[in-house]
């Protein structure tokens, strides 16, 4: 650790400081790092891809934590996924949070840089889980006024991932699509296209996920998640949704996911898996499927890269 | 400067004997040994799993029958499953619990 | 830092301005913790669906993921009371005390007091002290890095001047001090494995971490107050002194051997004695 104090203690900003190797994240398939696949991924190190952390998990001051991510990050690219900046919120972000996630940026140089809109804290209290917001003015202005804080805090451009819900709003005026579009064109942020919260939505909500995605704003899109979600019925026997990361991708989900990269291009995909997480050979083989669709895309299509 | 009235020979002494068996200072107990132990065992079981922020959005809601209900339960069923009742202090210290059914 | 202005309001704007995002965030967060509490106005789901249920999944997301945290936590706990009985427990305390930090490795410490004044722990008047154990453990684990002191630096003391050493405490080092046995409880129960009898005695916890590995061990008596004297601050031969007017057979070339391998210090410094 020696060496991080060090090199932490150059001018920032200049290409000479960096840490760690600039690696390409274009056309690549990542998954979640998760501590206890480490071992084994040192083991049977992945020719490419990325590694997606919960930026939340690193942010103590030391520890193995830090430790195991300076290892994955020295070789692989790294991307940040921020889960409780609390964006969708009314209140004001916590400028100590804030200040967390900019050392987090500095120290890890990662390829990209990810939170949802959604919120998780109000008034002091933090529940720990993605909160739906309505979609109208006040709360446009508000995600607005929080992507640009962000944004400006740790001096580059985010991603805003699309949600997965199981309410809507009656004072909804606008919708996800046309919302994401504003937040986007007031603010310059990027977006995090999740197709499993689409299909999950979609389904929740009853539209058709393709006409949603025919709606979304695109070409703003940096990053791509998958992963996999449950089905269960409420008390009248209705079926709903549940995005709960603890399985492998749904079938129809690979589908849209091929359907969008034929469009896009080789868009930076990520599979996640939070819970009942299966041995890391497992959760590679998804990555290496999401790779193949990719790959196969990448050649006639454009390679598409995380703008800085 | 503050007064010693232990010695400094005794001190120095304890010092080069600590340094001189450094290599092979064995745990202080049983119970240090043991929780040595588990504390291995745990980092081969991936121990930063603690308290770590996950974007899942349902916990325990995939899990099937009661558990999609772990919201509500002001329900008191207290069974004894746990090891306390092995642990028998001396005395009227022996750890229990005392098993209820108190719904509110 | 802020760039206001880039997110201006629209001139003609027709959207029309409803319900503040503030209120919306209110009633929403009101029921999640409270599951007697009436499903929010302003919610809607597909005709045919059960808004409640949709609403209760949120509910049931935010209980369950804080049950989840405080179990990971308190891993040792959970063992000794059974999961059933820890997440009745657990789920009182996420509604009594909730995070207030988004950082779940920073939950849970007022887990310990809650469980003091928890109404079925009573027969288990150790618990609480098993609980701050677990908390120190997982401070250790996210505490800063530092070197350990090098041994070699204490040997370079001159034997005549070593009462005069002051110690800096490695930012992982924790005390937990128990009138109960509490560190063979939590050793016994940290990890699977038989679960013998204890005998009933005062027990401290020293909590360090050594490369990239937590430890807990237990310390003669005497000890805890040797080391919480060198952290405040004391010289070495006031702290000898201290923990040998508690324990005269206190062993103190063992306890400085353990204390140098168990990584509790990362650096020393000497008084100047004027001449």
């Amino acid at each position: 650790m020696t060496r991080t104090h060090l090199i932490r203690q150059q001018p920032a900003g200049k290409a000479e400081t960096l840490r760690f190797t600039p690696h390409r994240v274009a056309g690549q398939a990542g998954t979640s790092f998760k501590p206890e696949h480490f071992a084994a991924i040192l083991e049977d190190p992945p020719q490419q891809g990325f590694f997606e952390v919960h930026a939340e998990n690193y942010m103590g001051a030391g520890g193995p934590a830090h430790a195991a991510l300076e290892a994955i990050r020295r070789d692989y690219p790294v991307s940040i996924h921020g889960v409780c900046m609390s964006l969708g919120g009314p209140s004001p972000l916590d400028p100590q949070h804030l200040e967390r996630f900019r050392i987090l940026v500095e120290r890890y140089e990662p390829a990209m840089v990810s939170e949802h809109l959604a919120w998780s804290t109000h008034e002091n209290v933090f529940f720990n889980d993605l909160l739906p917001l309505p979609y109208n003015l006040t709360t446009l202005l508000h995600v607005c006024e929080h992507v640009d804080r962000m944004q400006s805090t740790i001096g580059r451009r985010i991603l805003l991932e699309n949600p997965s819900t199981y309410v809507a709003f009656d004072h909804s005026t606008i919708s996800e699509t046309d919302f994401l579009a504003e937040v986007v064109r007031r603010t310059g942020c990027g977006l995090l296209l999740d197709i499993n919260n689409v299909f999950v939505s979609a389904a929740n909500h009853r539209f058709s996920p393709i006409t949603y995605l025919e709606a979304f704003p695109l070409n703003a899109v940096d990053e791509v998640h998958l992963a996999g979600h449950a089905e269960q019925v409420d008390s009248e026997g209705q079926p709903v949704l549940i995005d709960s990361h603890d399985g492998p991708v749904a079938d129809a989900v690979w589908q849209l996911y091929e359907t969008i990269i034929a469009r896009c291009g080789a868009v930076p995909t990520l599979i996640e898996w939070d819970s009942e997480i299966p041995d890391w050979p497992v959760l590679r083989a998804e990555a290496l499927a999401a790779q193949e669709i990719l790959d196969r895309h990448g050649a006639t299509g454009q390679v598409r890269d995380a703008a800085e | 400067m503050s007064k010693a009235s232990i010695s400094t020979v005794l001190l120095a002494g304890a010092i080069t004997s600590a340094l001189s068996t450094l290599a092979i200072a064995g745990p202080l107990t049983k119970a240090e040994a043991d929780a040595a132990v588990a504390a291995k065992k745990e980092k081969c079981f991936g121990v930063s799993l603690k308290g770590q922020n996950d974007c899942a959005a349902g916990p325990g809601t995939t899990c099937q029958g009661s558990s999609t209900k772990d919201f509500q339960g002001n329900a008191w069923k207290f069974v004894q499953g746990g090891t306390c009742t092995s642990l028998q202090l001396p005395g009227d210290r022996k750890g229990s619990l005392t098993p209820l059914t108190r719904d509110t | 830092m802020v760039r206001q202005g880039r997110c201006v309001m629209p001139q003609n704007n027709t959207v029309q301005l409803s319900q503040s995002g503030g209120e919306q965030a209110f009633l929403f967060s009101s029921g999640l913790l409270a599951p007697d509490s009436p499903v929010p106005k302003d919610l809607r789901s597909p005709q045919g669906t059960v808004l409640a249920d949709r609403y209760n999944i949120y509910r049931n997301n935010v209980t369950v993921g804080l049950i989840n945290a405080v179990a990971s936590i308190f891993p040792a706990v959970q063992r000794i009371t059974g999961p059933d009985f820890f997440r009745a427990m657990a789920r009182f305390y996420i509604r009594a005390k909730p995070p207030s930090s988004p950082l779940l490795f920073e939950y849970g410490r007022d887990f310990a007091e809650f469980i003091e004044a928890y109404e079925y722990a009573q027969t288990m008047p150790w618990l609480p002290d098993v609980a701050r154990i677990e908390r120190a453990w997982l401070d250790a684990y996210y505490a800063a890095d530092a070197d350990g002191l090098d041994p070699a630096r204490l040997a370079a003391i001159p034997q005549e001047r070593v009462g005069l050493i002051r110690f800096t405490m490695h930012p992982a080092t924790r005390i937990v001090r128990s009138l109960h046995p509490a560190v063979s409880i939590f050793s016994q129960n940290r990890a699977d494995g038989e679960v013998l009898p204890v005998d009933d005695r005062p027990e401290d916890a020293l909590i360090t971490r050594s490369g990239n590995q937590v430890q807990v061990r237990l310390l003669d008596s005497g000890a805890a107050e040797f080391l919480v004297a060198l952290s405040d601050g004391a010289h070495l031969q006031d702290a000898a002194q201290v923990g040998l007017s508690l324990n005269p057979d206190l062993d103190l070339a063992r306890l400085i051997a353990v204390m140098l391998e168990a990584n509790v210090f990362s650096s020393l410094e000497m008084d100047h004695i004027d001449d």
